[in-house]
Order: structure tokens, then sequence, then C-alpha cells
């Protein structure tokens, strides 16, 4: 089997983890092996759907009212305990916030290999191979495991959702015993950011500004084109968080975020090496700068020469133009 | 508070990253080392708890031999203590091996300590792994990608950044916390800093020395293989009128890029 970690997020299994469960489905076709989605928290049967809709044939809940809030020490433990239980040949979830703090605890406990962030997968020889970045991409590194659960954290935005299909799977339930030890570091509060803003790893758009948008109001120029684009994020160079204009959640590069969304659009971005290994795997590059030879125009799929304050605002005009 | 902060010596960010094919490692010639720029909020988050509550902070470093030069920044930025784990490895992008030396040198060496600080990741192999594994090895809580921490006797209170909002993370002493940028502004060294960590003695211990056989740390993954990016040809460059390029563009994104 293939198994893969299903994270909730209000009451809603995340898209990223239905990217992980597809490409799980895929990769257990190839080693003809089941497909199975792992659960924990509250209220998962409304849940257990979704998961059959992108490949699953088993969902493994766990539920208990103490589970719904986070915590690695006891989430780690459930699954550990689990895949102890089921032998999985790998273990599957997607590179979130969450993914990124669990998938390693789990492993360590089963003294096992992981390869975080993954992009590409594969089998040969009945072998699994993983592709990921390193150095946030200024190189590419390709793993096969020497133990298993082979465990992955797959890249979110990277990996194509199966078409849903209405099948039915078995739902199997395991009891956890949460021992107040194992909640030695539990999420108390989930602190909402103001409104509803989307990450710039799981946008479908990142519009990005630079030193080039010259004070942090600006950025209010970036953030109506965004309001006019489906799924889009705002994202930003490291001089800009550093200058203090933009939030460093909001950074792309080496010491920031990397992504790979369908479009990326850099704004008054001179394209440093540590920006474009962050963002040169997005699927196209729009690039507007007033420097003809910024490094930025070499990776960009479409470059405009010109003044920001001026090509955005008419940007602006004409992506509301095309909506009516 | 006695606190152990974590500095790995990493290639700075803006370092062109060439391949080494016959080696499969990445070549090391001509790349300027630093200290990992999330272990630097690390090592001023020690610091300023030290200087809040009292206590101790020490700098580990496991490494090759070189990595003596981040210790002694962390000396500078303000560390009590130095340990360099030597380590002569290439890299394996294994982060078991590298958390399986971390745990047992902490269990061999200290035992009287409250914290473990490190970066949330190492910006070269970005495995973000070994803070966690260490956690876990250890039966110790955890804490990742922190931007705010408070401590108090026997517990602390984190926050942490996820997607598009923050969690807030209550646990126990000891445990292992790792730093985001946010966290703080890390200090520069200052030049009484530099001039008393060039004095300073800083031990080296081989793994040997904590019970460790290099054998018993076979990596669990196996490189098969190190790559290149995928090169990016560059596209369409224009230089219209505002009007023009703009309309372009959204020709581009409807008609080619099919996004809107």
């Amino acid at each position: 089997m293939i198994l893969t970690y299903m994270e909730i997020r209000d009451s809603k299994i995340k898209k990223a983890s239905l990217e992980a469960l597809s490409e799980a489905k895929r990769r257990a076709d190839d080693l003809n092996v089941k497909c199975g989605a792992v659960l924990i928290g509250e209220g998962l049967k409304a849940l257990t759907e979704d998961v059959f809709k992108y490949g699953a044939s088993q969902a493994f809940l766990i539920e208990n009212p103490s589970l719904g809030f986070y915590g690695p020490s006891l989430y780690a433990t459930i699954l550990s305990d689990l895949a102890a239980e089921v032998s999985p040949r790998a273990l599957f979830f997607s590179a979130t916030a969450m993914g990124k703090d669990l998938a390693p605890r789990v492993a360590a406990k089963l003294g096992v290999g992981i390869a975080t962030d993954c992009t590409q997968t594969s089998v040969s020889d009945r072998q699994l191979e993983v592709v990921r970045p390193i150095f946030a991409g200024k190189a590419f590194a390709s793993f096969r495991f020497s133990s298993e659960p082979q465990i992955a954290s797959l890249r979110p935005n990277v990996f194509p959702l199966l078409d849903p299909v209405s099948e039915q799977g078995e739902v199997i339930r395991k009891e956890a015993e949460v021992s107040p030890d194992q909640a030695q570091d539990q999420v108390v509060e989930v602190i909402k950011g103001e409104g509803a803003e989307i990450d710039v790893t799981e946008a479908d758009i990142v519009v990005a500004g630079g030193r080039g948008m010259k004070e942090p109001d600006n950025f209010s120029l970036l953030k109506e084109i965004i309001a006019l684009l489906p799924n889009a994020a705002l994202g930003s160079s490291r001089s800009a968080v550093d200058a203090g204009w933009v939030d460093h959640q909001h950074q792309v590069g080496q010491t920031g975020k990397t992504v790979s969304p369908n479009l990326y659009i850099a704004v008054g971005i001179s394209g440093a090496i540590q920006h474009l290994a962050g963002m040169s795997s997005s699927k196209y590059i729009v690039a507007i700068n007033k420097d003809p030879d910024a490094g930025i125009f070499k990776v960009a799929d479409f470059g405009v020469v010109g003044d920001l304050f001026d090509v955005v605002p008419a940007l602006k005009k004409e992506l509301e133009i095309f909506k009516e | 508070m006695n606190i152990l902060v974590f500095v790995k010596r990493v290639p700075d960010s803006e370092s062109k990253i060439k391949i080494d094919h016959d080696k499969n490692q990445i070549d090391k010639h001509g790349l300027n080392f630093v200290m990992n720029p999330y272990d630097e909020y690390a090592m001023e988050e020690a610091l300023q708890i030290k200087e809040a509550q009292g206590g101790t902070v020490q700098a580990i470093s496991v490494g090759p031999e070189e990595s003596m030069a981040t210790l002694k920044k962390a000396l500078a930025m303000g560390a009590d203590e130095a340990l360099l784990i030597k380590d002569d490895a290439e890299e394996t992008y294994d982060g078991l091996r590298q958390a399986t030396i971390i745990a047992q040198a902490v269990k061999e060496k200290f035992s009287d300590y409250d914290l473990l600080l490190f970066g949330k990741q190492s910006i070269d192999t970005d495995n973000s792994q070994v803070p966690t594994m260490v956690a876990a090895l250890l039966g110790l809580p955890q804490v990742n990608v922190v931007t705010k921490l408070e401590i108090e006797e026997g517990s602390g209170t984190a926050v942490r950044e996820i997607e598009g909002a923050a969690e807030k993370v209550q646990f126990s002493l000891p445990a292992v916390i790792s730093a985001q940028k946010g966290l703080n502004e890390p200090r520069y060294e200052t030049l009484k800093g530099i001039m008393a960590a060039k004095r300073k003695e800083v031990p080296v211990i081989s793994l040997e020395d904590i019970g460790i056989e290099n054998a018993s740390l076979k990596p669990k993954l196996k490189l098969v293989k190190l790559a290149p990016p995928p090169t990016k040809q560059a596209g369409k460059k224009i230089e219209e009128e505002a009007e023009e390029a703009a309309r372009q563009l959204v020709e581009f994104l409807h008609q080619e890029a099919k996004i809107i």
C-alpha cells in the first residue's frame, strides 16, 4: 500500500493533500499496490467521500475529540503506530507547513529516510524514485530509499489532481490512545491573517514586487491586480522584505519560499540569483522592469520593459476590460 | 536557561551551484561559505533569552574542520562556548544521519539544557528535517518555523507560520525550536566579540568520542543523481507604451498561457 496523510484545515481536506493522494494513486498503480488515506481529527466521516474520489480505496480514520488541534508529537505517534501495523511501502505527505513539521517526526520514529518537498515521483525496478530541488532549486537531486516505508512530502501545486471518480471505499476506524505526555507540543489557537489570504506556495498566480516598488504603499497597486486574478497571492523579493515593506511570509527565494505557480508576475524585481532559484520553476513568468538588462528577463516568457508605475495601472485597466 | 544552538556552514545564497558529476556532489570550489541564515535567527533568539533570563548559550556544529569559522561567528555574536563535532562525510542529504549524530551528542555531552534552537532549514539541502528528527530521537516537544517565542519556567509558547495564518503552540521544556525569518533581527558581531572569539578555545570531538561508528550511519536515502535545473529560455520582450504593453500582456495571458 501507499498511504497518504490527509491534512485537514477548517474542516476540509487541503487541496495539496488531494494532489499528494492523486500522485500516490498513480504510483500505487505502477507498483500494483493499494492506495490508502489516513485522516486524524474530528468529524472525519464526512471527508471520506473526497479521498475515495481522488484515488484511495481505504480510508483510515483516527477520531478523537482531543485531536481537533494539531500536535506533532501526538500525530506522529499515531501515524508511526499505524505504519507499523499496516506496513505501507510508502507514506506520502504534502509539503505544507504541517507536512514538513510532521513527516520527519514520523520518519525518525520509524528510523527510515524521507525526501522533503519532492517535485517528481516515479517507479522503476519496482522502486520509488523521487526528485527534489536543493539549494532552493539551483540543483535537483534524485533519490531512492534504502528503508521502508519510503517517506516523501510532495510540493503543493505541482502534482495534478486525478479526475474525480464516484467510487466507494472501505472505512477503517482505529483507536488512538492519547496520553497527556504526548500532548507536549499542541496547537492551542490558529491565528488567521487579515482577510482570506492565500499563501504564495498554494496560489495559482503569484504577483511579486521588489525594490522597484519604491515604498510600502505602492504594493496596493499589486493587490489591485491580485484582486482581478483567480487564486492569486502577493509575493516579494528579499530586498522588499528587508526594507520592511512587506511581511517575510511573502518572500520568494532562497531565504524565503520556493514556488511553482502557473503564473509568476515579477514587478520591479531585478532577478538576483537567490530570487530566481525560488521561482524559476513557475510555468509562465512575466517580468515588468524598466531596466532592459535586468536578470529577470532571462527567465521571463513575457517581458515588458517599462516603468511599472505606468504599466501596472494600464494592466489593471486591461484586465478589467477583459473581465467584462 | 541553558540553550544549545545548532549552526551549520553553508554556501551563501548568492552562490552559483555547479555539479561535480564525477563525484556526484556539489562542486565546492569558489563557493563562499557562511552561517546558515536561519541559524542566525536561532543564535540571536538564544542570546536574547539569556540576556533576559540568565543562563548559558552553547553553539554546536557538525561538519568538517572549516565549520570552525561558523562557530567563531557564533562566539563573536555572544555564545559562551562552542563545540565542533567533526564529520568529514560528503553530504548525504539524509536528515536522519545528521539528526542521529546531534541527538547522540546531546545525550553524551550535555545533561542540563532547556532549549535546543535550530534554523528552520539549511539553505543547502533544504531538508527541513533535522530539528524535528532530533526532537523525535530525544522524545522532546518541537515547534518549527517559529516567528515568536516566549519562554517561562518549565514551559513556553511559540507562534509558528502556516499557510495564510499562524499557529500558537504551547509546549513543555526542554524543547526543540526552529527559527524562521521574522523572529528577530540578528545582531552583527562587534570587534571586541570577534577578538574574544579568536582567542577562545573550541573543543573538537569526533563521532567516535560520542560513541558513533561511521558505519552505523548508513544513509537511508540513496542519492541517484544531481542535475542542474532545466534551462529556461527567455521569451518575448517588448518595449511599448504602457497601454499597448498591457494589451499585449493580457493577450499573452489569455491566448498563450491560457490563465485568464
